[in-house]
């Protein structure tokens, strides 16, 4: 099956698309390689979902260009484009079968009927609908609809796969199953796959690559581990899960945290701030012999099964949040429990 | 339920003492002049003259029907879909005739088309005609007004159908690369198609009754079914049968309604 596929290359070129006075997409450059997994991640309105756009042809960028596997493809319409696409709430025709909706793109390119019955029975298997492909889309499950956009989409062997936050519309369990489908499809097609989503813990889970955005800029891309252990920035840090951030000083060659010393490898002492996960710190109740460690106050716990939340107030004022797996906890913590954070030296980074 | 009869009661006395009763009274006439029996029903169903106006009427209102359904798609089309100069110059053209008289346009028409209007006095200075082409007095003349005068009538339910057509699956078959021919006859029709057969209802049943406008355009010459009423009751007293016609024409228009009223729920249900 990949075989007979290509996977393309995308290059944005400082990408600037205006609405009116609006800038949607501020000089955003990127590289989406061969058969990569990109996903574009960021809250609603950051120009990720313009971005895909743009990509896709069906929105012009005001300025910059965009080249596929070193043409330039700016000013070509989505038509001529030939990319995959699924759309938000998939789009299909709601007037044809499973089977017809999965054969118009193949119809369209005047392919012979064989070939489009094959082709078709073939991408029904790989999706697993088989059963299904004489239904109108109506009698299907959001799931299922989910898979005849995605046969749609890959039927003709598009290099590129585009789509826009196609699991917005299914409930978490179905949302999980998807996920695992989507990194199949993506190994079995060795297509080029941009995916936007606002959900986090999607992009970290499916993506080689992941490209945050914020108010129409690109914040960072890199793969999902470096995103969320070291953070190019303040935005990125917060957005991506908890994070406790602590104002330090570096007063005396030394940084330290409400006069307390801490040690903290590859931060300079020129930091106005350090932030370290909350999983990464743990709680004691009396001072650890050795290691960071800060003094603070229980000041909430929330019991949410195999972990608890909890939120704590240093004595000058920083709020900090904890997670820990509730087995582990003291027993008899209770809100106002003197406690102390510790975190290795390696686990905090420089914002 | 209380609450929804009290709310409704005065406009079902409203409309049971200004259609129903009157109309009954026009069943009554029917069956007992000009003496007892279904004689008149079965007159208008074998005299000739009438059963030519009953065809000329559905021959009419299925023309009309058609055309005025097919204008009514590209100019709602081009409303809700267009570029805002195009929105507006179609929301001019559909809304202001929409609020003059049908008397007003009739008569419009009838100064447009007529041997010595305005249409045949330009083709024959031009030199184009030697004589006036027959537009008028005729069921040419008829159905272009009828047509005019419908097609805001299809163009409103048509607006709701393509107001709620999912942009998203328009825009997934640009993107495989079907041509505009490819995304308006297999995309866009087929989806419409609801809403086209719910404007063609409409503007089927409203046809079926038009007075004003056959009367001025076709001249006395394309008489319909309304006109045929007028004529049996007002010009040659032949009320029983006139009351046939008219219970005819209502129990037709009440069949479609009937039947549109089902398609709306089937489509709801959907």
């Amino acid at each position: 099956m990949a075989s007979d596929r290509k996977a393309s290359e995308i290059e944005a070129k400082s990408i600037t698309k205006t609405f009116g006075a609006f800038t949607a997409l501020d000089r955003v450059s990127l590289t989406v390689g061969r058969g990569e997994f990109l996903t574009l991640l960021g809250p609603s309105g950051s120009g990720k979902t313009t971005f895909l756009m743009v990509l896709s042809g069906f929105e012009a960028a005001s300025s910059g260009s965009l080249w596929v596997d070193g043409q330039d493809v700016t000013r070509l319409p989505a038509e001529a484009r030939g990319f995959g696409m699924v759309f938000q709430g998939y789009a299909l025709f709601p007037h044809m079968t499973v089977a017809d909706n999965i054969a118009f793109p193949l119809r369209v390119q005047k392919r012979a009927a064989a070939d489009v019955a094959r082709r078709v029975e073939e991408m029904v298997a790989m999706v697993g609908l088989e059963g299904h492909a004489h239904k109108r889309p109506s009698a299907l499950s959001g799931g299922q609809q989910q898979r005849v956009a995605l046969a749609r989409a890959l039927v003709y062997g598009p290099p590129v796969l585009l789509l826009d936050e196609p699991f917005s519309a299914l409930d978490k369990n179905l949302r999980g199953q998807m996920q695992e489908e989507m990194k199949r499809l993506h190994r079995e097609t060795g297509t080029t796959f941009v995916f936007v989503t606002h959900d986090q813990s999607e992009a970290l889970a499916l993506s080689t690559r992941v490209a945050i955005f914020d108010k129409g800029r690109l914040q960072q891309i890199a793969a999902p581990e470096e995103v969320y252990e070291r953070p190019a920035n303040r935005f990125v840090a917060e957005f991506l899960g908890d994070i406790n951030i602590l104002p330090v000083s570096g007063d005396g060659g030394r940084l330290s945290f409400e006069g307390q010393p801490l040690a903290c490898d590859g931060v300079g002492t020129t930091a106005s701030h350090i932030a370290v996960r909350p999983e990464y710190m743990g709680l004691h109740l009396k001072q650890p012999a050795a290691g960071n460690a800060i003094a603070a106050r229980l000041t909430d716990l929330t019991y949410q099964g195999a972990e608890t939340r909890m939120g704590l107030t240093t004595p000058g004022g920083t709020l900090l949040i904890l997670r820990q797996p509730t087995g582990a906890l003291p027993q008899g913590l209770v809100p106002g429990t003197p406690v102390w954070l510790s975190w290795p030296e390696t686990r905090a980074f420089a914002l | 339920m209380t609450r929804t009869a009290a709310l409704l009661g005065p406009l079902m006395l409203l409309l049971g003492l200004a259609y129903l009763l009157p109309f009954l009274g026009v069943v009554r006439w029917s069956v007992t002049l000009p003496e007892p029996g279904l004689g008149q029903y079965h007159a208008a169903l074998t005299d000739p003259l009438v059963l030519s106006v009953f065809w000329r009427t559905l021959r009419i209102c299925a023309v009309v029907t058609v055309v005025s359904v097919a204008a009514a798609y590209v100019v709602t089309l081009l409303w809700v879909r267009g570029s805002p100069v195009q929105r507006l110059l179609v929301e001019l053209c559909i809304l202001i005739p929409f609020w003059i008289s049908v008397l007003t346009r009739a008569f419009g028409w009838l100064a447009l088309l007529s041997n010595k209007g305005l249409l045949n006095s330009w083709l024959m200075s031009l030199g184009v005609l030697s004589q006036p082409l027959t537009l008028v007095r005729n069921e040419f003349g008829v159905i272009v007004g009828m047509v005019h005068f419908l097609i805001p009538f299809a163009a409103f339910p048509l607006a709701t159908t393509f107001r709620g057509l999912d942009e998203r699956v328009l825009m997934a078959a640009r993107g495989m690369g079907a041509s505009r021919a490819r995304i308006f006859w297999q995309v866009m029709v087929p989806m419409t198609r609801a809403g086209v057969l719910g404007a063609a209802l409409l503007v089927f049943v409203f046809a079926l009754g038009f007075f004003v406008t056959p009367a001025i355009l076709g001249g006395g010459r394309s008489v319909m079914a309304a006109e045929l009423v007028y004529l049996r009751i007002f010009q040659s007293p032949d009320w029983g049968l006139g009351a046939a016609v008219s219970v005819i024409l209502m129990v037709c228009v009440g069949a479609l309604l009937a039947l549109m009223m089902r398609q709306g729920r089937a489509g709801g249900a959907r």
